[in-house]
C-alpha cells in the first residue's frame, strides 16, 4: 500500500507507567466522546423508537390525544387477527416478495453477465441500465401510472408489438393485474441496483479459475455452474436479504398508484399501518401491525441466513 | 487479504476502472449487442418519454403514442407545462427545501459517521465491542418497523426556541424541519461503510502524529478524513439518494406546505383533475437534478452501490 505521507515502524510508547495509564484514560475519554453524537442519535431515532413499537402495542395510545397511553393487554392483537384487511394485506406482502425476490435478482444476475464483458460502450449501457435506480420510486410510480392508463403508452406499445393483436386492460384498476402491473415496474426500477451488486461479485471470481475450467473443456454452462455460480454465495446472500427486506417493505407504489386498491387487492402491512397510524392517528394498533411486519422480516432473514450459510 | 484485494477490484472493475484481469468474454458477441440494445430501450424509453412529454401539451402526448413520435420532442413543443406546475404548486419551496433538507443531512452524516468510525476502528477503549455490535443489530432492521412509534416519539421530543429573544422549550417535533433531517444524521450503514475503510487505512500513521504531538481530534481531521475520500463519496451519494427520495417520512410528519419536500409534492397532482402534461413536468423537474448529479459523477455512483454490496 502506497500512502503520501511517511509511515514511521516503531510504535513510540510513552515512557512511565503513570503518564501511559493516564494517556489510556484520555484516549478512552476522547473516543467516548466521538461516537456520542452517533449513539445519542441512535437511540434516540432507532433504538427509542423501536422498542416503543413494542410496548405502545399493548397500549391504547394515540398520535395525538389529551390523556397518556393506557395498558389494554393483547386487545390490538386480538383486533388485528379478526381483520380480513391484515390478512389480505399480509397475503398480498408476501405475495409481492415471492414473486419479486427470484424474479429481481435472477434478472439482476443476467444483466450483470451481460454487461460483465470487455466491449466498447459498456459503461454506457451501463448507465442506462442503472438511471431508473437513481429515479425516486415516486417519480417512477407517477410515471407508470400514466403508462399504465387504458389508453395509455403501455398498452399502445402492446398493440404496436402484436399487429393489434394483444389489447391491453385497465391495468391499475383491475384487482387481478393491479398487483402484477406494481411488480414488473418495481422489477424495472429496482434491479438495476442489484445488477451493480452482483457485477462486484463477479470481478472477485479469479479469472485463472475461468481458465482453468476452459483446459477441462468446460463450455459456457459449466463454467457458470462450476466457477461462476459457487464464486458468488457471498453476494447471494447479500442480494437476497437485501431484495427481501425491500420487497417486503412495499409501500410508496402502493400509496401513489392504487392507494392499496382496487378492493384492497394491493394493500400491504406497512400500507396497512401507515393508514392506521397516520390517517387514522392509532399508533397503538399501527404499532402492533408493524411489530408483525418486524417480525416477518425478521423470520425471513433468518431462514434466508440458515439457507444460504456456509456449509464448510 | 487475498480476498480484500479481489474485493476492491470488484469494486473498481463495477464503477468502470481498469482491473488487470480480463474478463469472461462469453456475451461479447453479436447476439449479446442486440440483447444489450433492446434492454437499454426497456429502461430508458419510459425516462426518454418522461422527458419528452413534459414538453407536450396533453392533447399531443394522447395523439402521439401510438408512433415513435411518443419518444421525440416533435410537434408543440414549449414549456408551459413547467410554468403551469409553478402556477399550482410552490415548486421553488419544495426544491429548496429538499435541497437544504438533503445538503444538512449529508454534512452532518458524513461529520457524525465518520467521526464515531474513527473511535470504533483507531482507538482503544472499554465498550468497543458493545457499541459496535449494537451499530451491527440496526443495520437489518427497516425504517418501516419503526416508523410509527418513531412517529409518536417525535410528537413527545423537545426542541429549544428563541422567542422574543428569550430561550423558550417547546415539545413536538411533527411539522418542522428538523424532523425530517436529525432522525436519518446518524445512520448505521454509514459507520459500517467508515469503519471498512478506515479499517484498511495504517495505524502507524495515527502513532507517528501522535508522536509528533497532534491530538485525536487533529489525527482525524487532518489525516484519516482526507485518506478517507471515497468511503466520504459512497457515504455522501447514498446519504443524499435516501434524503432526496425520502416520502413515506415527511408524508407522515409533516403538513404545512412550506416545510414540505419534493417527493411529497406530487400529491397535488391527483387532487384535482389530473393534467398529466405538469405531472410529469414536476416528474422531471424533481429528477433532473438527481440525474445530473449521476452523469456527472457515474462512476463515483455507481462504485458505491458496489462497495455497498461487498460486505461478508
Amino acid at each position: 500500500m502506497s500512502s503520501p505521507i511517511a509511515i514511521s515502524s516503531s510504535a513510540g510508547k510513552p515512557g512511565a507507567g503513570g503518564s501511559l495509564r493516564r494517556a489510556r484514560r484520555a484516549e478512552a475519554r476522547t473516543a467516548r466522546a466521538f461516537v456520542t453524537p452517533a449513539v445519542v442519535l441512535l437511540i434516540t431515532f432507532f433504538f427509542v423508537p423501536a422498542l416503543l413499537g413494542f410496548v405502545l402495542s399493548l397500549t391504547n395510545a394515540r398520535l395525538v390525544s389529551p390523556q397518556g397511553p393506557q395498558f389494554v393487554g393483547l386487545d390490538n392483537f386480538t383486533r388485528l387477527f379478526a381483520d380480513p384487511l391484515f390478512w389480505k394485506s399480509l397475503r398480498n406482502t408476501v405475495y409481492f416478495g415471492l414473486v419479486v425476490v427470484p424474479l429481481q435478482s435472477g434478472f439482476a444476475l443476467v444483466l450483470a453477465l451481460l454487461i460483465n464483458a470487455r466491449i466498447r460502450g459498456i459503461n454506457a449501457y451501463r448507465a442506462v441500465y442503472f438511471v431508473p435506480v437513481v429515479t425516486s420510486i415516486v417519480v417512477v410510480s407517477i410515471l407508470w401510472t400514466f403508462m399504465y392508463q387504458r389508453d395509455g403508452l403501455v398498452n399502445h406499445m402492446l398493440q404496436a408489438v402484436s399487429f393489434n393483436l394483444v389489447q391491453g386492460t385497465d391495468w391499475l384498476n383491475d384487482p387481478a393485474t393491479a398487483m402484477p402491473a406494481i411488480i414488473f415496474m418495481s422489477i424495472w426500477q429496482a434491479v438495476g441496483f442489484h445488477m451493480v451488486i452482483w457485477l462486484a461479485g463477479l470481478q472477485t471470481i479469479p479469472g485463472d479459475l475461468y481458465e482453468a475450467a476452459e483446459l477441462d473443456g468446460a463450455g459456457r454452462w459449466q463454467k457458470f455452474r462450476y466457477v461462476t455460480w459457487p464464486g458468488l454465495r457471498a453476494t447471494r446472500s447479500f442480494i437476497l436479504v437485501t431484495i427481501t427486506i425491500a420487497a417486503l417493505s412495499l409501500f410508496s407504489q402502493i400509496k401513489i398508484m392504487t392507494n392499496g386498491g382496487p378492493l384492497y387487492s394491493t394493500s400491504t402491512l406497512v400500507f396497512q399501518s401507515v393508514r392506521a397510524g397516520y390517517e387514522q392517528q392509532q399508533t397503538a394498533y399501527a404499532s402492533a401491525i408493524s411489530l408483525v411486519f418486524f417480525v416477518l422480516v425478521l423470520t425471513v432473514s433468518l431462514v434466508q441466513r440458515f439457507l444460504t450459510r456456509d456449509k464448510d | 487479504m487475498a480476498t480484500i484485494t479481489a474485493t476492491r477490484d470488484g469494486v473498481r472493475q463495477a464503477a468502470g476502472q481498469p482491473v488487470r484481469r480480463r474478463p469472461d468474454r462469453g456475451f461479447g458477441t453479436a447476439g449479446g449487442h442486440v440483447v444489450r440494445t433492446v434492454l437499454a430501450l426497456f429502461f430508458g424509453l419510459p425516462i426518454l418519454f418522461m422527458l419528452v412529454s413534459s414538453l407536450k401539451p396533453d392533447d399531443q402526448i394522447f395523439a402521439d403514442l401510438s408512433s415513435p413520435r411518443a419518444f421525440l420532442p416533435v410537434g408543440d413543443i414549449s414549456l408551459a407545462n413547467y410554468a403551469e406546475v409553478f402556477r399550482t404548486v410552490p415548486a421553488w419551496r419544495f426544491l429548496a427545501n429538499s435541497i437544504g433538507i438533503s445538503a444538512l443531512t449529508v454534512v452532518l452524516g458524513v461529520l457524525i459517521n465518520s467521526l464515531a468510525a474513527f473511535a470504533l476502528t483507531r482507538m482503544r477503549w472499554r465498550g468497543r465491542g458493545l457499541v459496535l455490535t449494537l451499530i451491527i443489530a440496526t443495520l437489518v432492521v427497516p425504517f418501516e418497523t419503526f416508523a410509527l412509534p418513531l412517529l409518536w416519539w417525535a410528537n413527545k421530543l423537545p426542541w429549544l426556541v428563541v422567542q422574543d429573544g428569550r430561550p423558550l422549550w417547546t415539545f413536538g417535533w411533527l411539522d418542522s424541519y428538523q424532523v425530517q433531517i436529525i432522525p436519518f444524521v446518524a445512520n448505521a450503514f454509514s459507520i459500517y461503510l467508515y469503519y471498512s475503510y478506515l479499517s484498511t487505512i495504517p495505524k502507524e500513521l495515527d502513532e507517528a502524529a501522535r508522536i509528533d504531538g497532534a491530538n485525536w481530534f487533529r489525527i482525524y481531521r487532518s489525516i484519516i478524513l482526507p485518506l478517507a475520500g471515497p468511503a466520504t463519496a459512497t457515504v455522501a451519494i447514498l446519504t443524499f439518494l435516501n434524503a432526496w427520495n425520502q416520502f413515506l417520512w415527511p408524508l407522515m410528519s409533516v403538513q404545512s406546505e412550506d416545510l414540505r419536500p419534493v417527493m411529497v409534492g406530487v400529491q397535488y397532482f391527483f387532487q384535482l383533475d389530473v393534467a398529466w402534461g405538469p405531472m410529469m413536468a414536476y416528474a422531471t423537474l424533481i429528477t433532473i437534478p438527481v440525474l445530473v448529479l449521476f452523469l456527472s459523477f457515474q462512476r463515483a455512483f455507481i462504485g458505491s452501490i458496489a462497495s455497498s454490496g461487498v460486505k461478508g
